[in-house]
C-alpha cells in the first residue's frame, strides 16, 4: 500500500527543464536508489516526491493516492538530509519526537517510538545530547531516527552520506541497509556515488540530464547497461571505450582497433551485430576484462601487446594504463605481473564481456 | 602584528632568537603602555562622574583640594537627594514604560518581517530588504521637525506615548536587518525538515527559527533597548512637562534648577540613568557587540 | 515494529484518491500572502513614520513661517544668504570630518593594540574601552560638561597645577569647537575599535604566516594584507560614522546649545533652535533637509560596500 509511482513527471525551473517526463514505479518496501551526476535531476525528483518542489506536470502518487497537491506533512513521508538538518536547539530525543509532537501523539506513544528507534540505531545513550555534541555518524543516526519514529509510508534520503569521511561512509552504508532490513519501508535514496547505489539498492535508477537512462538491479546495470552513459557511470574504474570498426572476417566478426589489433567477436553475438558490420562503432570493455593472459577465457586472437604508460599498484591488484588507437585504456592485472611504466606487456581481452555501442545514439547494441 | 613571526627563520642562532623574543616582549609592553593611555582617555569622564556623585557639596565648592579624589569622606547624600528630592523616579518610570513597549513592538515587528523576507519570497521582497537598510541610515535629526507636526496632530505631544509611537522608527529597521541576516544563516534544510515534520509557518517561526536564532534575537533586543533608553532628540522636542519626561532629557534639563548646578546630584542622576545599559553590557557583552558589528555585514 | 506500523497506519484517516488540482499552488500563493501580512507592521512603520514624514518635511520646507503661503525654494535661498547658516554649514563640515578622522584613527590604533595582546586579556580590554559607547550620549556629555565647567573644571585644576594657564573651554568659540569634537571622538572611537577588531579577527591567520614566509615585516603585513582585507569594513564604518556625526545633536545641544556666538551649531541644533525653539517649523525643516544630500551619498556607498562584503563572506 505504500508503493510510489511517478507518471510523466516534469519539473521546469523557469525555462530550464530539470526533470523531463520521467516514469517510475516503486513497489512496496523496495529500496530504490536514484543515481547520476550532479544536475541530472535526481534531487529534484526526490524533492518532488517529498512535496518540497511543485510538480510542473505529471502525477506523483504514494500508496495509490495522487499527492501532487498535498503539502509535505500530509504525504506521510520522512526525509533524511545531506547535512542532517537536525534542529540545533533540541536534544536528539526532542529532534526525533518533534514531528510526533506536532501530530499530537501522546507522550507515552512518543517515548515508546523514540526508544524503539533508538534501540534499532543504537543511540539510546545519546538521546539527551544536542546535535553539537554528536559526531557526524551519530548525527546521521539521529536524523534516521527522526525518520523512523514517524513510521512513514516512504523514506526519502537525499545524499545522506556525502558529509561523512570515507571510512564512516562505508560503515553508515551498511547501517542503512541493516535498518532497511529491520524496518521494511519503501525507500527512495539519492546519491551521486555509484558504489553507494550498487551496494544499497534493490533497484537502481540511473538519471542523466533530467531523464532516466536505465532502471534495473545492480547486477543488470553492471552487466547489461543499455546506454553508453550507464556503462560508463556504473563501475569503478570506469569502462574503457575504444573506437573500432566491425569487420566480417571469414565466417566470424572482428572488432578492429588498428591495423595491428583486432579482437574476435564471440560467435553467439554475431547475429546481434549483423546490422552494424562495416560501421564505426565503440567497443566497451571493463578494466577487469583486460588482464594478463590466464588459462581461463578464450585465447585465440584475443591477446595483444602494448607499452604501459602508467602503472598503479593497488595492493590486491594493479591497474595498468596504455594507449590504443589514441584512447587511454585501463587494464587490471595481478600485482606481480606488470612491469614498470614504459615496459612492454602482453594483455588479453575477455571479449565475452564486451559491449558494442553505437556512437551516434549512445545505445548499447 | 608588530611581533615578528618566527616561522620564516627556523634555524637562527640562539642570540638572534633571543632578540626576536625580546622584540616581541617590547611590542607587548608598548601595546600595554598605549592601551593604558587610551583607557585613561576613555574612562576619565565616567570616573570623574562617579567621584563627583560621592562628594559632599562643601568639598566641591572648596576648590583647593584635588578634584580627582575624595578627601572629605564618601557620601550618598547626592543619591538621596536625587531619588527623594527630585522628579528623577518619575523620569525613570516613564523611561522604563517607553523602553519596554518599544522593545516589545520592535521585536514583534522585526522578527515577523525578517522571517517573511528571509524565507518567503514575494513580490518586492528583495527591494524591501534593501529599503529597510536605507531607512536605518536616516537619522532622527532629519525627521524630527515633521515628526513634531505629526505627533502634535495626533495629540500625543508632551506624552511619553508619543515616544512609544516614534522610537520604533529608530529601532525597527536595524533590528529587521540583523534578524534577516541571522535567519538567512539558518540552513534551508531545517525548514524543509520542519515542513516534513508537519510544522506550519507560525510553528516554524516559533519553534525553530526563534530558538535557533536566539543569539540574534538577544542582540537585536539589546540594540532596541539601548537605542530607546538613550534617545534624546525626540523627547527633547516632544516632551516638556516633568510628569511625562524621560531620563536622558530629564536629567540634562529638569534637574538643573535655575542657575544653581547641583553637580553632585546631576552626576548621580547621569550614573543611575546610565546604569541599565551598562549592566546589560556587562552581562551580555558578546551579544551587545554582535549586534553592533552586524550592521556592516549581511548577517 | 510491524504491528507498530499497522497501528500507525490505522490511525491515518483515508484521503480522497485524488486531491483537488493546484492545492499546492494555492498553498504557495497563500504563503506569499502570509509573508506580506507578516511584513505589514514593518511596512506601515516605514511608510507612516519614515517615508511620510520625509515627504512632509519637503512640503513643510516650501511654506512660510505661519504655514499659510507657498514659498517654493524660498527658505533654502533665504538660509544661504544668512551668515549664521553659512557658519553652521562650515562648522558641521569641520565637526563631522575632523571627528570622523580622529575616531577612525584612534579606533584603528586601539584595535591593533588590543589585537596584539594575548587572547585572554583581549576581552577585558575590549570591554573596558567600549564603555564610552555604552553610556547614553546625553548623560556622558553631561559628565564632560562638568569636566569643562568654568569655575570647577577639573582639567583646569590639573593644568594650573602643572603650571599652565586655565583654558576657557566652552566660553571661547574655538575652544568650544574643540570640545564638542573631542567629546564626539571620545564617544565614537570605541565603535570603530569594535568594528576593526572584528575585521582583524576575520583575516585568516594563514595569510600572515604565508607573508612571514615570503619575508614580509610587520609594516608590510599591515599594508599588503591587513589594509586590503579591511578596506571594505573601514569604508562602511567611516561612511556610517559620517552620517551619524553629521546628524549629531546631543553633544552640541547639551554642552553649548550652539554658542558661543552660534559658532558651535551643527545642522541638527540649528534646526532645533529655528524650528522648535523659535517656532519657525518650515525653516527648521529646511535646515534639516540640508543634511539629506550628504547622507544619501554616504548611504549609497555604504549599501554598495555592505553588499560587496555580503558576497565576500
Amino acid at each position: 500500500m505504500a508503493e510510489v509511482a511517478l507518471h510523466q513527471v516534469v519539473k521546469k525551473f523557469g525555462e530550464v527543464e530539470a526533470v523531463r517526463a520521467i516514469d517510475l514505479d516503486i513497489p512496496d518496501n523496495e529500496f530504490v536508489v536514484l543515481v547520476g551526476p550532479s544536475g541530472c535531476g535526481k534531487s529534484t525528483t526526490l524533492r518532488m516526491i517529498a512535496g518540497l518542489e511543485e510538480v510542473t506536470s505529471g502525477n506523483i502518487s504514494i500508496g495509490g493516492e495522487v499527492v501532487n497537491d498535498l503539502p509535505p506533512k500530509d504525504r506521510d513521508i520522512a526525509m533524511v538530509f545531506q547535512n542532517y538538518a537536525l534542529y540545533p536547539h533540541m536534544t536528539a530525543y526532542e529532534n526525533m519526537s518533534f514531528g510526533l509532537k506536532l501530530r499530537k501523539f501522546s507522550k507515552d506513544e512518543i517515548r515508546q517510538r523514540v526508544e524503539h528507534a533508538a534501540r534499532i540505531l543504537d543511540i539510546t545513550e545519546l538521546l539527551d545530547r544536542r546535535p553539537k555534541a554528536l559526531s557526524g555518524g551519530q548525527r546521521q543516526r539521529v536524523a534516521m531516527g527522526r525518520a523512523i519514529v514517524r513510521n512513514p509510508k516512504v523514506f526519502l534520503f537525499d545524499e545522506p552520506l556525502s558529509n561523512l569521511d570515507a571510512k564512516l561512509r562505508v560503515q553508515m552504508r551498511t547501517e542503512i541497509k541493516r535498518v532497511h532490513q529491520k524496518v521494511k519501508t519503501t525507500t527512495v535514496y539519492v546519491t551521486h556515488d555509484q558504489v553507494e547505489a550498487m551496494t544499497l539498492a534493490d533497484r537502481v535508477v540511473v538519471m542523466n540530464q533530467g531523464r532516466i537512462e536505465q532502471i534495473g538491479t545492480p547486477h543488470e546495470l553492471y552487466h547489461h547497461p543499455r546506454t553508453r552513459f550507464v556503462a560508463g557511470f556504473i563501475g569503478s574504474p570506469a569502462m574503457n571505450f575504444i573506437p573500432c570498426r566491425l569487420e566480417q572476417v571469414g565466417s566470424g566478426l572482428r572488432a578492429r582497433f588498428s591495423d595491428a589489433i583486432a579482437l574476435p567477436v564471440p560467435s553467439d553475438r554475431e547475429a546481434r551485430y549483423q546490422s552494424v558490420v562495416g560501421k564505426e562503432m565503440v567497443l566497451g570493455l571493463r578494466p577487469e576484462h583486460i588482464t594478463e593472459p590466464r588459462h581461463n577465457g578464450r585465447a585465440d586472437g584475443c591477446d595483444f601487446d602494448v607499452t604501459l604508460d602508467v602503472v598503479e599498484p593497488m595492493g590486491m591488484e594493479t591497474m595498468v594504463f596504455f594507449t590504443l588507437n589514441g584512447t587511454e585504456i585501463c587494464g587490471r592485472v595481478e600485482p606481480n605481473s606488470a612491469g614498470d611504466a614504459g615496459a612492454k606487456m602482453r594483455l588479453r581481452a575477455n571479449v565475452d564481456h564486451m559491449h558494442l555501442i553505437d556512437p551516434a545514439s549512445g545505445a548499447v547494441i | 602584528m608588530s611581533a615578528v613571526s618566527v616561522a620564516s627563520v627556523p634555524n637562527r642562532p640562539a642570540a638572534a632568537r633571543a632578540s626576536l623574543k625580546r622584540g616581541r616582549r617590547w611590542a607587548l609592553f608598548a601595546s600595554y603602555f598605549f592601551l593604558i593611555l587610551f583607557a585613561i582617555f576613555f574612562l576619565t569622564p565616567p570616573y570623574y562622574m562617579i567621584i563627583t556623585s560621592l562628594k559632599t557639596d562643601a568639598e566641591m565648592a572648596h576648590m583647593a583640594t584635588n578634584p580627582w579624589f575624595i578627601f572629605n569622606g564618601v557620601t550618598l547624600d547626592q543619591y538621596k537627594l536625587l531619588l527623594f528630592g527630585t522628579d528623577f523616579l518619575i523620569f525613570f518610570k516613564n523611561t522604563v514604560i517607553v523602553t519596554v513597549c518599544v522593545v516589545a513592538i520592535t521585536m514583534v515587528v522585526s522578527v515577523l518581517a525578517a522571517f517573511a523576507l528571509s524565507r518567503m519570497r514575494f513580490w518586492g521582497s528583495t527591494v524591501m530588504a534593501t529599503g529597510i537598510f536605507l531607512t536605518y541610515l536616516i537619522p532622527d535629526t532629519l525627521l524630527f521637525i515633521p515628526m513634531f507636526q505629526i505627533v502634535k496632530s495626533i495629540g500625543l505631544l508632551n506624552s511619553y506615548w508619543g515616544m512609544v509611537l516614534v522610537y520604533p522608527t529608530l529601532t525597527v529597521p536595524f533590528c529587521t536587518w540583523i534578524m534577516i541576516g541571522y535567519f538567512q544563516s539558518i540552513p534551508r534544510e531545517l525548514d524543509e525538515a520542519a515542513l516534513i515534520d508537519g510544522a506550519g509557518h507560525i510553528q516554524m517561526l516559533w519553534r525553530i527559527f526563534i530558538p535557533v536564532a536566539l543569539p540574534g534575537i538577544i542582540a537585536a533586543t539589546i540594540f532596541a533597548f539601548t537605542v530607546s533608553w538613550a534617545a534624546f532628540v525626540y523627547p527633547m522636542t516632544f516632551l516638556y512637562s516633568a510628569d511625562q519626561q524621560v531620563l536622558t532629557v530629564g536629567t540634562v534639563t529638569s534637574l538643573i534648577k535655575a542657575d544653581v548646578y547641583k553637580w553632585g546630584m546631576l552626576m548621580a542622576g547621569a550614573l543611575v540613568a546610565a546604569a541599565p545599559p551598562l549592566v546589560i553590557y556587562a552581562f551580555l557583552m558578546d551579544y551587545y557587540i554582535a549586534g553592533l558589528t552586524a550592521g556592516a555585514t549581511k548577517g | 515494529m510491524v504491528d507498530l506500523v499497522q497501528q500507525f497506519r490505522g490511525s491515518v484517516t483515508q484521503r480522497p484518491a485524488v486531491a483537488p488540482r493546484s492545492g499546492l499552488h494555492r498553498l504557495m500563493r497563500k504563503r506569499s500572502t502570509i509573508a506580506f501580512l507578516m511584513c505589514l507592521p514593518l511596512i506601515s512603520i516605514v511608510v507612516g513614520l519614515i517615508i511620510y514624514p520625509a515627504i512632509y518635511a519637503i512640503y513643510l520646507s516650501t511654506l512660510n513661517r505661519s504655514q499659510t503661503k507657498f514659498l517654493g525654494l524660498g527658505n533654502f535661498t533665504y538660509l544661504l544668504t544668512r551668515d549664521t547658516f553659512i557658519m553652521v554649514i562650515e562648522q558641521s563640515v569641520i565637526f563631522a570630518l575632523s571627528a570622523v578622522f580622529f575616531k577612525a584613527t584612534i579606533g584603528l590604533i586601539t584595535a591593533h593594540l588590543v589585537n596584539n595582546l594575548p587572547d585572554k586579556g583581549q576581552r577585558k580590554w575590549r570591554g573596558m574601552l567600549l564603555v564610552p559607547w555604552v553610556i547614553p550620549l546625553a548623560l556622558s556629555t553631561l559628565g564632560w560638561w562638568w569636566l569643562f565647567d568654568p569655575t570647577h573644571s577639573a582639567f583646569n585644576w590639573t593644568l594650573t597645577g602643572l603650571g599652565f594657564g586655565e583654558v576657557p573651554w566652552l566660553s571661547n568659540p574655538y575652544w568650544a569647537r574643540f570640545c564638542v569634537i573631542l567629546v564626539n571622538v571620545w564617544y565614537g572611537a570605541p565603535f570603530f575599535l569594535i568594528m576593526y577588531l572584528a575585521a582583524l579577527k576575520s583575516v585568516p591567520e594563514q595569510l600572515y604566516e604565508a607573508a612571514a614566509i615570503d619575508g614580509a615585516n610587520a609594516w608590510q603585513k599591515f599594508v599588503h594584507i591587513t589594509l586590503p582585507m579591511m578596506r571594505n569594513i573601514i569604508a562602511i564604518t567611516v561612511l556610517f560614522s559620517l552620517i551619524v556625526t553629521f546628524a549629531n545633536f546631543d553633544i552640541v545641544q547639551i554642552m553649548t546649545a550652539g554658542g558661543p556666538r552660534n559658532m558651535t551649531h551643527v545642522f541638527a541644533t540649528y534646526a532645533f533652535l529655528s524650528g522648535i525653539k523659535s517656532g519657525d517649523i518650515p525653516l527648521g525643516a529646511s535646515i534639516s533637509l540640508f543634511m539629506f544630500p550628504i547622507l544619501a551619498i554616504s548611504a549609497i556607498f555604504i549599501l554598495r560596500g555592505v553588499n560587496k562584503r555580503g558576497r565576500e563572506i
